[in-house]
């Protein structure tokens, strides 16, 4: 047993995991120690190495360029206020390549189905990758279904590549963004994330709050028509806008200045996230994004956002800047400041 | 948001600031005893709004911090059992015990589930039958009602199988401890607001007496803060040693009767090990015999706990307000929230996870450049 040291004594250092833990699934510092530790180092080339949300690649003597992505779904409860499984699956994807300035044009849909699943929900999953298609005018032109045994998946796991066209002229990247950008969100952030949450806790709260899950292309190609020399833009889902800053802020070595009262916040969010010890910020969005644009550029491009109908909330939270590289720095309610930062792992409730 | 926009308005925190500053003459050390004051203050960046003179001090209130490691080890063999579904707060999933914590016994198996309320327990228990249902019940005064109604529930409703392993811990001996400590520089303390709500603050009328140091009974909200440092000072300027109720608008003299009679019939004080700090003699709870069929320390015979500890760490330093996160050498280097080498680290209420949350660890030629881990 341990000797009694009042006041001095403190438990043994306590070692890194060497299993997967689900915060490394969370979009915090355990996701980027997975993928800047493991699978980068393995996997290094040009398009990759960019971390961007999608891959720019062109190919050779064909002109134009391409923009490609995938992403896997693995939401749960599968329908959700405001959107299922499926519908987030076709705006998760369309959204990746949007961040890159594309047109997206071709989906592929890949099922992973458990044993037991009710083909009502199938049938109804299946409906909503149709609506949400059409309504973005993407073909869904290639897809895999797999069934698992009772037991090894979670009802239903999609995954989703798209391909993208991207227009000459423009260069969203996060490479690009510099010092004096105006940092600009299209909108209220944390609605996906405690839509999820709420659902999946059981809370029971003064108002509805759904998910903000929606395609944003066309919201991006009115900004970029707006003002064409946009240098990034990031939609902030996983770890919300937080993960979103820090991870340009350290990789690209900026300092990135924001005010917390500029951050649109619902107030059934809002007070979700006080009663669950969480920060806004931290909360995963489907359906905002976040842009990087010089200066001149902002106020046409917040136009552009505001008159359509998934900008309408958009707003200027902050700006780039050359001090403090590697730090975002939030100037809070009442006039203090403080570092923006990425939890370790899943952000847990807190006890009181 | 109503009810909270009140309590972060600029305006207003300017306001106290400048009334802090006009009654200064010297300096004076706070103590906030509550681990949500000390995350509040570094969130806002209130103490460095600060008067120079005026220094915070961050106390032991982080209940997850504070749980001793045998405790945490006990709930994790426990954890590991069968038939047993273990449920818990969020915040203690992540706390290392000797070998591990919670998620990843989780990962590896172990029916582990976060629950808000400890009736949400007793609930799954009523659910699963065929499984024990252990709840970890831990923190001050705060919550040991609700922990108090579980049981009660239980036993009422003949929920045998549920049971809760108890490690609450109270608040006056924990500040009559640092004011007894060698080395002591508290000067004033901003009391726990929402452990009096349930209390009232009888209790520390006689610790201000005793040891002559003014108590601010203080919220949470920055605006509250700000409020019962400005009384605090007030005091001290003063000469005056007195129990004040910042937090009017929860806080009554004699608190929550009802929650306080139910917490007697349950519980009964006892001494009680605290993590980083040592063993408080009166300073926590156990169940009382009438309820041992739902005391998780009878339920579980968990052989004896071995448990290692080291002295490299300074915690027992800062819960007493004696050092601050920036004066260890470890901190933000080899202690982080993902390794934490002691108590104060293992929470997001500590008051070092909170200085790392907000990167007062940080310089800037030490954040780490474009494709280093991060």
């Amino acid at each position: 047993m341990s000797s009694e040291t009042p006041f001095g004594a403190c438990p043994v250092p306590f070692v890194d995991t060497d299993e997967i833990l689900l915060g490394h699934g969370s979009g915090g510092k355990l996701t980027a120690r997975l993928i800047e530790g493991l699978i980068l180092p393995a996997l290094r080339n040009p398009a990759l190495d960019a971390l961007d949300d999608q891959a720019i690649v062109s190919l050779d003597g064909e002109g134009g360029r391409l923009a490609f992505t995938t992403d896997s779904y693995v939401v749960t409860p599968i329908f959700f206020p405001g959107g299922d499984i499926g519908e987030l699956a076709v705006n998760g994807t369309i959204n990746d390549l949007a961040m890159g300035g594309a047109r997206p044009r071709f989906l592929s849909l890949a099922f992973i189905l458990e044993e037991g699943l009710p083909l009502a929900d199938l049938t109804r999953i299946i409906e909503s990758v149709r609506r949400a298609a059409l309504r973005a005018e993407v073909a869904v032109v290639t897809g895999d279904t797999k069934v698992v045994g009772r037991g090894s998946g979670d009802k239903i796991f999609i995954n989703t590549s798209g391909i993208g066209v991207v227009p000459p002229g423009i260069e969203l990247s996060s490479r690009r963004v510099a010092p004096g950008d105006a940092v600009l969100l299209s909108g209220t952030v944390g609605d996906h994330g405690i839509a999820i949450m709420s659902r999946r806790e059981g809370l029971e709260l003064d108002g509805p709050i759904e998910s903000d899950t929606a395609p944003l292309h066309e919201l991006v190609a009115s900004a970029l028509r707006a003002y064409p020399d946009i240098h990034a833009m990031r939609d902030p889902t996983r770890g919300g806008v937080a993960a979103t800053l820090v991870e340009i802020a350290t990789r690209r070595r900026l300092g990135i200045e924001i005010d917390e009262t500029a951050i649109p916040v619902k107030d059934t969010v809002r007070g979700a996230c006080e009663i669950l010890g969480l920060d806004p910020l931290l909360v995963a969005n489907e359906g905002k994004l976040v842009a990087f644009v010089p200066e001149q550029g902002s106020e046409p491009v917040l136009g552009a956002l505001r008159s359509h109908p998934l900008g309408q909330g958009a707003c200027r939270i902050g700006t780039v800047t050359a001090r403090h590289p590697g730090f975002v720095t939030v100037r809070t309610s009442i006039g203090g400041e403080r570092i923006l930062d990425l939890p370790y792992g899943e952000s847990l409730p807190r006890i009181c | 948001m109503k009810y909270v926009d009140e309590y972060r308005d600029r305006g207003v925190a300017a306001g106290l600031v400048k009334r802090i500053a006009a009654s200064v003459t010297r300096p004076w050390v706070l103590m906030e005893v509550c681990g949500g004051q000390t995350h509040s203050i570094v969130r806002y960046g209130i103490d460095r709004m600060l008067p120079a003179g005026i220094e915070l001090v961050h106390g032991p209130g982080c209940p997850v911090c504070v749980t001793s490691l045998e405790t945490i080890d006990r709930a994790h063999a426990i954890a590991e059992s069968k038939d047993v579904i273990f449920t818990s707060f969020g915040d203690m999933l992540r706390v290392p015990g000797s070998q591990h914590d919670l998620l990843t016994l989780r990962s590896r198996g172990a029916d582990v589930r976060v629950v808000y309320a400890p009736l949400d327990a007793v609930r799954i228990a009523q659910d699963n039958p065929g499984k024990k249902v252990v709840f970890f019940g831990i923190g001050f005064e705060t919550t040991a009602p609700a922990n108090a109604m579980a049981v009660k529930t239980a036993k009422r409703l003949g929920v045998g199988n549920f049971s809760m392993l108890v490690s609450h811990v109270l608040v006056p001996p924990a500040m009559a401890a640092i004011l007894e400590a060698p080395g002591n520089r508290v000067q004033g303390f901003l009391g726990p607001g929402h452990v009096c709500a349930v209390m009232g603050y009888r209790d520390y009328e006689a610790l201000a007496e005793r040891y002559h140091v003014p108590i601010v009974i203080t919220g949470f909200e920055p605006v509250d803060l700000l409020d019962g440092i400005h009384l605090a000072v007030r005091q001290l300027e003063a000469g005056r040693a007195d129990v004040e109720n910042q937090y009017v608008r929860t806080v009554v003299r004699d608190g929550n009767q009802l929650a306080r009679d139910l917490v007697s019939e349950v519980f009964e004080v006892v001494d009680r090990k605290w993590r980083g700090i040592g063993t408080i003699a009166q300073s926590g709870y156990r169940l009382r015999d009438e309820f041992r069929e739902h005391d998780a320390e009878s339920v579980f015979a968990v052989e004896a706990i071995e448990t290692s500890e080291s002295s490299q760490c300074i915690s027992g330093l800062i819960l007493r307000g004696v050092k601050k996160p920036g004066d260890c050498s470890a901190f933000g280097k080899q202690c982080t929230p993902r390794s934490p080498l002691g108590a104060t680290m293992v929470s997001a209420e500590g008051a070092c996870a909170a200085y790392y949350q907000y990167g007062r660890y940080l310089r800037a030629d030490e954040r780490p450049r474009e494709n280093d881990v991060v």
